[in-house]
């Protein structure tokens, strides 16, 4: 991939701004379109744009794979953990009224971090996909040009 | 690659629906990482397919059949936008007027999802981080393999 430089040029250029995008669907979600899901999976895109790129080793270097299992699972642990604490204050699971002293405030509160969790699950599962098929990938060309060697 | 021209149409679909959440959805899964997975998963099994011996004349029948049996079920159905139909008396009406007081977000789609749907939605991430697990347990333990048979 090192002679795509006009790819290279573009790419560069791009993934800043399409993490930039995702941040903002992520946390303007309550106001616009869009949320945790959408944003996880434009931040997955803009990685995955980067490892494509640059090539899977670069981009293992940004976000180790087991980084991103770990992240994966404090998404899904994030959002149950905000179910427990609303248990903890008072209110049934997932009531986020009770996370403040406003129930509106509340509910705010609670749907940020839950939406919050949602994007870092997805975000991190969609990278590691693309890592297990690319890691897979490379290894099937570096196969067939032995093979054919 | 035409599954990725059938999710960014179906975006357009849903934007006219005026249903700007689900189009943003198609369009960043559907048209942009499911398009990348179907190519990775494509460059893993190769170019070549066994010949199968599929019983061609029996699958027509059974997808015959069913599709009738579908679109007969769908006869019942009341018509497209009803206003008197199930799905608009239910709840819907209630999140359409409480949710402004009771959650306070401005996006309705957001407010259903995440508060008044809250069980769903964990249980969507559970599911999205289980398929993610799945595939990396299915496709480390091929790699491991590989590495144990080098000659092969």
């Amino acid at each position: 991939m090192e002679h795509h430089l006009v790819l290279r040029v573009v790419a560069k250029l791009m993934v800043p701004l399409i993490l930039l995008f995702a941040l903002y669907v992520q946390f303007h979600g309550d106001y616009g379109p869009g949320g945790g899901f959408q944003a996880g999976v434009i931040f997955g895109a803009g990685f995955i744009l980067y490892g494509l790129v640059f090539g899977v080793d670069r981009a293992h270097r940004v976000a180790t794979p087991g980084v991103l299992i770990a992240f994966a699972a404090a998404g899904v642990l994030l959002y149950a953990g905000v179910g427990v604490v609303s248990l903890l204050l008072g209110g049934n699971y997932l009531d986020y009224g009770v996370l403040s002293h406003d129930p509106v405030h509340g509910q705010h509160l609670g749907i940020l971090l839950i939406e919050l969790g949602v994007g870092t699950t997805v975000a991190s599962v969609m990278i590691t996909l693309f890592y297990a098929f690319a890691a897979d990938a490379d290894m099937e060309f570096t196969d067939d040009e032995e093979a054919n060697e | 690659m035409l599954f990725g021209i059938y999710s960014l149409l179906s975006a357009g679909i849903f934007v006219g629906l005026d249903a700007v959440d689900v189009a943003f959805t198609e369009a960043a899964v559907g048209g942009g990482i499911s398009t990348i997975l179907m190519l990775g998963a494509l460059s893993l099994i190769g170019k070549k397919q066994e010949a199968g011996h599929s019983n061609a004349g029996m699958a027509v029948v059974i997808v015959t059949l069913t599709g009738a049996m579908l679109i007969y079920g769908t006869l019942d159905f009341p018509g497209f936008g009803h206003p008197e139909a199930p799905v608009h008396q239910h709840v819907a009406p209630r999140y359409i007027e409480q949710s402004p007081q009771e959650v306070g977000v401005p996006n309705m789609v957001t407010s259903v999802l995440a508060s008044y749907r809250g069980y769903d939605t964990l249980g969507e991430v559970a599911v999205i981080f289980t398929a993610g697990i799945g595939v990396l347990t299915l496709l480390s333990g091929r790699r491991r393999h590989k590495k144990k048979n080098p000659g092969s």
